[in-house]
């Protein structure tokens, strides 16, 4: 007796090895895995069979509820795939999120759409955001398209700017000397508070919103810069003299690659700061793009409109920040100890 | 001078005769600038080295040694005296006269290959003279680890990768700041043997900072010792033990006792 019941533990705390492929899956993740992909299928049933309240109609319910199951069956297919595959498991990390995600997605549908307990327009159920994503897309796409545009011009144009004054002041104490003081005096100073001068200054809204972005971007860029070569090891440039390297070479391939860590902490800053002047500039003076298309939506009371543009911004921003991440960590690669996005 | 050439063992066939610079320290005092008050650090401080010797300059830390060594490399200029290598004054650092300092001080963003290769680099050299890396490479023993990232390094072998990217250049001086300083003892004493061995092979005058009365002994021709901050010369020992030298050599011994004097330690002999 006390033997069988020790195997049957062993069995379940063990990786499985009676099956030999499944050897490196634990009981544990597997479960977690199939968990989920109930928990979606399920939502996706409550929101097809359950009729939505009376008094309302919405028309991507049925949408809605193949979105939900799709994912439900691709969970299903990566907790069998992850049987076999290694690399599948990695998502099974995942899994708690994909618990939670599926709870309050039925929440929300059952508090909106099945029984009608929040206020309209406020509160719409997700089939509505599904809607305005099917319904709407080719404004949202343009808004993208606009924002992104706008958002690049910016930011580039800031964050070289940025950087150049950011190697001269820390570099050159002529430059630093009048430089610094403007920094110090301007610099604070919200990009948004230059935005009724900027219109009334720039021949078109678009060159104000981008000169605006710049502005964002380019200041903590260029404390930043400066802050890092300034803070260069002062060996590192013994180093270089010694073994017969110009001024040139100095500041070139000695403080620029020794103050990049610095740099990117600043082109992050930087490009949060630009996503809050885009939005901002886009609401007050540019007549397109994402945050002109929220602004639209409120006018309008069109909440769903407004929910899903919030979706897609945060998902472009995030991406952004994420293609920022990468494009550090392959420069980088040589620091210990990066923090992972 | 010509004592510390002659102790040389067999020299190698392929070995340039006389690469090594004559450095000459004429009448050099400095001061630094502290609280707004001058600090000596260096007095009347003269001395001759000969092409191809190893001098070791011994003193208490904070002596100004280093200062000492910082003006030979043209990294800083005197406030008088003068200063000649081969005859000709030191206004500037020149790769000819390399440093390698206490700290590695390797560029965390480069390879090591990348990090030896920098003064073939800076002066435009390296397509030309590229091999040298893989030499200076080879020489140090860090072949394998050419692609390795500084923090990747131990002390150890970060020191050597130090040591390479300043023989890449082929110095006719060199100039070895407490190199070892900071290294564990085991490895300390593993690479006070290849410095001796790199220095007999390469040619080039060395100049070694050290406050290890032991390390000098060990490896110089000649030592000199100087007495606290501000730095004058106290004493001038020739060691004439040819190399390989052994660490249980009595006549080390007899030196260590005589520095140990100069220095006022000879009580605790």
């Amino acid at each position: 007796m006390a033997m069988t019941s020790s195997s049957i533990d062993e069995v379940a705390e063990t990786p499985i090895a009676a099956f030999g492929l499944l050897r490196t899956v634990s009981y544990r993740a597997w479960i977690g895995g199939a968990a989920a992909a109930v928990a979606w299928l399920g939502v996706a049933w409550l929101t097809a069979f359950w009729p939505d309240a009376p008094d309302s109609d919405w028309e991507y319910t049925g949408h809605l509820a193949i979105v939900f199951a799709a994912v439900g069956t691709g969970l299903a297919f990566t907790t069998f795939a992850g049987l076999r595959f290694a690399a599948w498991q990695r998502a099974q990390r995942a899994t708690p999120w994909l618990l939670a995600l599926a709870a309050l997605l039925g929440v929300w549908q059952a508090v909106t759409a099945k029984l009608g307990l929040l206020p309209m327009p406020f509160f719409p159920p997700p089939q509505a955001i599904l809607a305005v994503l099917i319904d709407d897309w080719p404004r949202l796409g343009d808004g993208v398209f606009a924002s992104l545009k706008l958002l690049a011009r910016g930011y580039l144009v800031g964050a070289a700017a940025g950087f150049a004054v950011g190697v001269a002041i820390g570099w050159s104490r002529a430059v630093g000397y009048w430089f610094h003081p403007i920094l110090r005096f301007v610099g604070p100073l919200p990009a948004t508070a230059w935005l009724p001068l900027a219109f009334f200054v720039f021949p078109s809204s678009l060159s104000a919103s981008t000169f605006l972005i710049a502005l964002a971007t380019g200041f903590p860029v260029a404390v930043l810069t400066w802050s890092g070569v300034a803070g260069v090891n002062s060996a590192y440039y013994d180093v270089a003299r010694t073994l017969g390297a110009s001024r040139w070479f100095l500041v070139v391939k000695v403080a620029i690659p020794a103050a990049m860590p610095h740099v990117f902490v600043g082109l992050f800053m930087g490009l949060g700061n630009s996503f809050a002047v885009l939005v901002v500039a886009e609401m007050l003076g540019v007549k397109s793009g994402l945050g002109w298309y929220l602004q639209w939506a409120q006018g309008w009371a069109a909440y769903a409109n407004m929910y899903a543009a919030l979706l897609i911004m945060a998902l472009v921003c995030s991406g952004l920040i994420t293609l920022l991440f990468c494009l550090r960590d392959r420069l980088l690669s040589w620091q210990k100890g990066l923090v992972r996005w | 001078m010509v004592a510390a050439l002659a102790v040389r063992q067999e020299p190698q066939p392929d070995e340039t005769p006389r690469r090594g610079a004559a450095l000459e320290v004429l009448d050099i005092s400095h001061r630094f600038k502290l609280d707004d008050r001058p600090l000596p650090v260096l007095q009347h401080i003269s001395l001759r080295v000969g092409p191809g010797e190893l001098v070791a300059l011994l003193g208490p830390s904070g002596c100004g040694k280093s200062t000492l060594l910082r003006l030979v490399a043209g990294l800083d200029a005197p406030v008088s005296g003068r200063l000649l290598v081969d005859g000709a004054t030191i206004d500037g650092p020149d790769p000819s006269r390399v440093v390698v300092f206490q700290d590695p001080t390797l560029y965390p963003w480069r390879t090591v290959r990348s990090n030896v290769a920098l003064g073939l680099e800076a002066r435009g050299l390296l397509r030309s003279h590229g091999a040298r890396v893989d030499n200076a490479l080879q020489l140090v023993g860090l072949s394998h680890f050419a692609n390795a990232y500084p923090h990747q390094l131990s002390g150890g072998m970060a020191q050597r990768a130090a040591l390479a990217r300043a023989l890449v250049n082929e110095p006719r001086l060199l100039i070895l700041d407490e190199p070892l300083g900071k290294l564990d003892s085991l490895t300390r004493i593993a690479m006070q043997g290849e410095l001796v061995s790199l220095w007999q092979r390469a040619g080039f005058t060395a100049l070694l900072v050290t406050h290890d009365v032991e390390e000098a002994l060990f490896l110089a021709t000649r030592v000199i010792v100087l007495s606290e901050r501000p730095a004058r010369i106290k004493a001038e020992i020739v060691n004439d033990l040819p190399y390989p030298r052994h660490r249980g050599d009595p006549r080390l011994a007899e030196l260590r006792h005589e520095v140990f004097t100069h220095l006022g330690l000879d009580e605790s002999w």
